[in-house]
């Protein structure tokens, strides 16, 4: 168990910037993911608290301790990567075993066997115990690093995006199972991805990652409704936050260059009248129904089964909107929409920084 | 199988216009090499085999006597062969074992990012690209008691490296050693850098020490192609002529090939001579079968 600070950490490759003085706070016990696109600097931020890479800058913290000199093995974390790693030509036992069996840490053998069984056992792999690794399927493979990493008791458990090379069904699965597994142990996860999905759902706290700047840190619920910037709002959610562009006149949103207006009554602090403002609003509070004020046609329509989402267009630009899976549209249909006033974002145009947390 | 794997001939080009299929153009490429094999290997291979079984001489003109498995005996009990085989023996391991510690560790050495490694490492391979007979005349010179430079370097005075009886085996070896360990690193050098630094840093993330990341990793995934070197430099070193005769005529270096080669081109006692290259064939093989069965093992792990 352990409490991960990095403070003011900077990190470069030659000309190229990874992180620009990144502070992260990841509490003890918390399921931490870092949701970022490819070269944000995710696993920079990774490789760094584990100590296979040096920050240019800055300090890291772990349970209040600076590590800078700390090699791998001291700061006693755990590291799963996306390449599996495994150690070839042993059998998943051996596998499993070679945490245990470094002369740093010799730990007696009849426990060995207990861990490796209890390992097995929690990720579902006890009948690949005596197979090689080269035989696995990839989930398999997955499986046993994660049961290698979780055989020791690390104070951290590093993922660097454990579940991208797997199939649908099998991610899913696992997502679920590491989420427990994180509940049972109680312990600090740092989770690295680039699927919102998975950090939606897995994570007790998300920060994103841009281009090695830390934009955002928050719980699910607060990432979702309240992007800190356009940024976030486009990173998270599935589809992602409509951004309309347009103004505030007397309670009205007026769309500038889309020509429609919506009511909007929201308690907006400051002066934002007539500031060139872009309101963002979720797929799910976009409204279709018969009698509202805008009117648009339908684009595309897919299918999801719990939901089907609605490409439509308004002018050239296009918004996605949920429908309940029952509602039977046809492409090219003409429907007419509104939102749900109370769960519209609004951003500055310029700056796209959310007014809400500009304060 | 074979034409199987062929392309067929554009019927737009010069041959096909000459009115040549594909199999004549194959057997064009073939058949010189096959019989350039049969005239300078089979052929000699097989007739040397004839020859073991007489008492021919190349050197008189009386015809050959077909004299059974005679020679073979003869051979097989004679202890002056014996002690020459005993003495390739030694050879062979010390000469092996010292390629590949120095091969193996220079690699290690080299599987890192260290300025110049391309030049360093072409530097190294020099060695194996010189003459054998170059090599053990230079050595001889650099064994030299009175004037050699390692005499002089080490500050051992006059030491006789080749005209000592006990010393003379190990100097060829370490001549071998300087030659040929730049193979052995080469090959080294391919097997690390093929494995995947992913391993490494999973390893110490798993708080494995050098040692133990050296045992359970390095070593096991570079064993194959170290098992290739190891049979490569074995059925050289069983073979060694060049340099042992050139640097010294000691007794005590006389290798299987020396000889072999005295029995047939000095004593002109060919079918014997015959006799024996068919028994040094035959031990040859035999070890590089162990070998190869071993590699297979290694590998399956």
């Amino acid at each position: 168990m352990a409490h991960i600070q990095l403070k003011n950490v900077t990190k470069k490759f030659g000309n190229h910037t990874a992180l620009r003085h990144l502070d992260l706070d990841i509490a003890d016990g918390e399921f931490f993911v870092l949701l970022g696109e490819t070269g944000a600097g995710k696993t920079t931020t990774l490789r760094i608290i584990a100590g296979l890479e040096k920050p240019t800058e800055g300090q890291v913290l772990i349970d209040g301790v600076d590590v800078a000199d700390w090699g791998a093995a001291e700061r006693d974390v755990a590291l799963v990567l996306q390449q599996y790693s495994l150690y070839p030509r042993y059998t998943v036992r051996q596998n499993l075993e070679f945490p245990l069996k470094s002369k740093l840490r010799r730990v007696p053998d009849a426990e060995i066997a207990e861990r490796v069984a209890r390992v097995a056992k929690t990720l579902r792999i006890e009948h690949l115990l005596e197979r090689k690794t080269d035989k696995l399927s990839g989930g398999e493979m997955q499986r046993v690093s994660i049961g290698r990493a979780i055989v020791r008791k690390p104070r951290v458990f590093l993922m660097d995006e454990p579940l991208s090379a797997l199939d649908a069904k099998l991610r899913e699965a696992l997502r679920t199972e590491l989420k427990n597994i994180q509940m049972n142990l109680g312990q600090t996860f740092l989770f690295v991805t680039h699927d919102q999905i998975e950090a939606m759902s897995m994570g007790d706290k998300i920060g994103v990652l841009n281009h090695g700047h830390l934009v955002q840190t928050g719980t699910p619920n607060e990432i979702y409704n309240n992007p800190k910037n356009t940024f976030v709002a486009r990173a998270v959610g599935s589809p992602p936050m409509n951004l309309i562009d347009g103004k505030l006149v007397s309670g009205r949103a007026v769309m500038a260059p889309l020509n429609f207006e919506l009511p909007y009554e929201g308690a907006a602090n400051g002066n934002v009248e007539g500031r060139a403002l872009t309101f963002g609003i979720r797929p799910e509070d976009l409204v279709v129904e018969s009698g509202a004020p805008v009117e648009a046609k339908v684009h595309d329509v897919e299918n999801h089964g719990v939901e089907k989402i609605l490409t439509l267009r308004v002018g050239d630009a296009m918004l996605r909107a949920t429908v309940p899976a029952q509602t039977h549209l046809a492409i090219e249909d003409a429907v007419r929409f509104s939102w749900n006033p109370e769960k519209v974002v609004l951003f500055d145009q310029k700056s796209g920084n959310s007014l809400k947390h500009a304060g | 199988m074979a034409t199987a794997v062929m392309t067929t001939l554009d019927p737009k080009s010069g041959a096909a216009s000459r009115g040549m299929s594909d199999i004549a153009i194959r057997n064009l490429f073939i058949i010189p090499t096959i019989l350039f094999l049969i005239v300078f290997n089979i052929f000699p291979l097989i007739y040397s085999l004839g020859y073991s079984f007489t008492d021919f001489r190349a050197s008189s003109p009386a015809a050959a006597n077909f004299v059974g498995l005679q020679n073979y005996r003869e051979l097989l009990n004679d202890p002056f062969i014996w002690s020459n085989f005993a003495i390739t023996a030694k050879y062979v391991i010390v000469s092996v074992v010292g390629q590949v510690v120095v091969g193996f560790g220079v690699a290690l050495l080299l599987n890192r990012t260290i300025p110049f490694k391309g030049l360093i490492t072409t530097l190294l391979l020099l060695p194996m690209m010189l003459s054998m007979a170059v090599v053990g005349l230079f050595w001889k010179l650099l064994y030299d008691p009175s004037f050699g430079i390692i005499n002089h370097v080490l500050g051992l005075g006059t030491f006789e490296w080749l005209s000592n009886p006990d010393m003379a085996l190990y100097a060829v070896a370490i001549t071998d050693i300087w030659m040929w360990s730049p193979f052995v690193m080469l090959l080294s050098l391919a097997g690390l850098s093929a494995v995947p630094k992913h391993l490494y840093e999973a390893a110490a993330i798993d708080r494995a020490g050098t040692l133990y990341t050296f045992f359970r990793i390095t070593l096991p995934l570079v064993a194959p192609i170290l098992m290739i070197a190891i049979i490569f430099r074995t059925m050289e070193a069983f073979k060694t002529f060049d340099l042992a005769y050139i640097l010294t005529s000691q007794p005590t270096t006389e290798v299987i090939s020396i000889r072999l080669y005295k029995m047939a081109f000095q004593e002109w006692q060919t079918g014997r001579s015959c006799a024996l290259a068919y028994i040094v064939l035959i031990m040859i093989l035999a070890i590089t079968n162990i070998y190869v069965k071993y590699l297979n093992k290694v590998k399956e792990r």
